[in-house]
Order: C-alpha cells, then sequence, then structure tokens
C-alpha cells in the first residue's frame, strides 16, 4: 500500500495494540480475556502490519522459521507442564494438588498453573494467525 | 422458478424452527433447567479451590484443562491441513 | 401471542440468522459467498447456545471480592463456546485454500462456469 497517511497512523498504532493484548494475556486469571482473546489481538496486529508494508516485510519481521517455532513450542509448554502434574501429585494437569504457588485471589501472581497455561495458549493462537496469512498470501506474491 | 422454490422451503423450515423453540423455557429465567447444581458449584467454588476471580478462565484452564489441549491440536491440525494443500513456489 | 414472542426473542433471531445463512449458501453461485453463508450459520448457532445462559439481573461472572450477594450469570454455556469459535476459523482457512488450488486450475470462481468446463472434457 502506498498510501502516506495510512503508513503513518499504522506505525504509531501497532506497539498500543500489542501492550493492550500483552495485558489482556497476563490478566486472564483476575479480569476479563485470557488465552484466545489475548492472541488474536497480538495475531491481528502482526496481520494489519503485513497488509500495510507487504509481504517482504513482514516476512523479514516473523521469519517461517520463527513462527514455527513458537507454534511448537507453545503446545510443548502445555504438555511439559501436564508431565510436571504427573510427577507432583498422581493427575495429569493438577493445580492444588501439584503444589504450584496458589497466593491470593485478586492478585497477579496467584492461581497456580492458570497464568502459565494462558500464555502458552496466547503465543500459540498468535502465531497461528500470522502463519496462516502468510501462507494464504504467498501463492501471489508478485500482486 | 428455482428461487420461488428456495424461498417457499425455507419459510417453512422458519415456521417449524420457530414453532419448536417457542417450547423452550422463557429467556432469562431463573429455575431453566441449565442453570442446574454444576453452575451454581462453579460459582461457589472457584475461589477457593483456583484462587482465581474470573470464573471462566478457572473453568477453561483449570476444571476442564484437558479440553483446552484438545482445542490447541485442532489448531496445529488446521495448520498441517492448510500447509499440504498450499505447497508455496517451488513444485518440483 | 406476541407475549411469548417477545419472551424468546434471542432464540428466534438466532434461528433467523441461520435461515438467511442457508439461503445464501443454497442461491449464490460464487464459492466465496458459500463460505461467509457458512459462517453466518455457524454464528447463528453460537448466539441459540450463549443466550441459553442467561439469568435475570445477572452479571458478568467475574467474582466481586468485597460483595457477596450478587447473583452471576452461568458461565458453562460461555467455556463451551469458546472451543467452537477455534474450530469454525480452522474450517474457514481450510475451505479458503481449496478455493486458491480450484482457481488455479480452473480460472474461474463461479461454480455454473466450473461445472461447464467439467462436462466439456
Amino acid at each position: 500500500m502506498n498510501d502516506l497517511i495510512v503508513k503513518t497512523i499504522v506505525r504509531w498504532v501497532i506497539p498500543f495494540i500489542q501492550v493492550f493484548g500483552v495485558y489482556v494475556i497476563f490478566y486472564g486469571h483476575v479480569s476479563f480475556g485470557g488465552g484466545f482473546s489475548g492472541g488474536a489481538l497480538i495475531g491481528a496486529s502482526l496481520i494489519l502490519y503485513a497488509i500495510t508494508f507487504g509481504l517482504k516485510a513482514s516476512k523479514k519481521m516473523v521469519p517461517h522459521k520463527r513462527s514455527q517455532w513458537m507454534e511448537s513450542l507453545g503446545i510443548l509448554w502445555y504438555i511439559a507442564l501436564g508431565i510436571v502434574g504427573i510427577y507432583a501429585s498422581g493427575y495429569f494437569l493438577g493445580n492444588k494438588t501439584a503444589g504450584f504457588f496458589m497466593g491470593e485471589a485478586g492478585q497477579l501472581l496467584s492461581a497456580g498453573i492458570i497464568p502459565l497455561l494462558t500464555i502458552g495458549i496466547g503465543v500459540k493462537v498468535a502465531s497461528t494467525m500470522i502463519t496462516l496469512f502468510q501462507k494464504l498470501v504467498e501463492e501471489n506474491e508478485d500482486v | 422458478m428455482k428461487k420461488i422454490f428456495v424461498v417457499t422451503v425455507l419459510t417453512l423450515l422458519f415456521l417449524v424452527l420457530v414453532y419448536s423453540v417457542l417450547e423452550m423455557p422463557d429467556f432469562a429465567s431463573l429455575n431453566s433447567p441449565a442453570y442446574n447444581e454444576l453452575a451454581r458449584y462453579y460459582v461457589e467454588n472457584a475461589i477457593e479451590e483456583a484462587h482465581a476471580t474470573n470464573v471462566i478462565a478457572a473453568i477453561i484452564t483449570d476444571y476442564r484443562a484437558f479440553d483446552t489441549l484438545g482445542e490447541t491440536t485442532v489448531l496445529f491440525t488446521s495448520i498441517l491441513a492448510v500447509t499440504s494443500v498450499l505447497k508455496g513456489k517451488k513444485h518440483e | 401471542m406476541f407475549d411469548a414472542l417477545l419472551k424468546h426473542m434471542n432464540y428466534i433471531a438466532a434461528m433467523a440468522l441461520f435461515v438467511i445463512g442457508l439461503y445464501t449458501v443454497l442461491m449464490h453461485q460464487n464459492l466465496i459467498k458459500k463460505v461467509i453463508g457458512i459462517n453466518i450459520m455457524e454464528t447463528s448457532v453460537f448466539l441459540f447456545f450463549v443466550s441459553i445462559g442467561m439469568v435475570q439481573k445477572g452479571q458478568a461472572p467475574i467474582i466481586n471480592l468485597s460483595d457477596a450477594s450478587v447473583t452471576y450469570v452461568n458461565p458453562i454455556p460461555s467455556a463451551l463456546i469458546l472451543t467452537g469459535i477455534v474450530v469454525a476459523v480452522s474450517i474457514t482457512a481450510y475451505s479458503l485454500s481449496l478455493i486458491i488450488q480450484l482457481y488455479k486450475q480452473y480460472g474461474t470462481l463461479n461454480l455454473d462456469e466450473m461445472v461447464d468446463e467439467v462436462e466439456h472434457d
């Protein structure tokens, strides 16, 4: 896109969208949000960058190998937390019975396994959205 | 001709669906069968057992965390399916 | 009669959206419009399912630590629909990739012209 107004405004707005997405992921167990909506926000900001500045600039920011690694790390982190639950108590993905740090309700550092799983889900959803967009647009790369 | 036929059949379908929806309990009633003791248990015990204020986050990552694992597998499978159909520019 | 219709407004709107989506899938010949119709039908099912969980004078299920006598909305249907939304996104992505391959093979997105090209082969 060769429009000067769109490029300037998008360059200013994308960091704010990403900070809001990270806030929604981290406070998922205290207030509204959670893994899926925070991951969708970060993925939407990366798609906005790809639409405005072209496919080549987007491939320099998120190359194919990096998004592959983020995708696999998201699901392997989830399964690793489940196997830690088997070693600590007898249950896969246990929370209070596996001895994670509980804390008080309403604070940021509380609720054991819930923030860790939420970060894994958020990373996975964001990398899925940008990978699907790059794959679908790659076919007509000179357009 | 085809348009009149499709519109008639779909209007009949809409009337049948509305007639069977009117038999459901009222919208937002306190004694609907969906508001049973499991929903009250989740709302009352989310703070003591999960120490989380957001009840829905406690449901999908603590009480029913295995379903969320199946759903991340669905996301992974969709990328596999799209990659196997579109192979990129180098074919040979 | 109008009283019964007003009390079930959400469910009737969900059924109307379902029939509109089905009309879009059946009548239009462009393949992308059919994918949009499938998305409208999925949205109507989500609306129907989530509005089952509403409770009179209920608030969103974020527990207020300083107030102990508030009724909260039923949280179970919302937690089940989160998985459904992700499945809908996966189906849309896969069908769009199949449409790209069909366009490369036949050169058109119109279903009637594709069927004509296959039959005259």
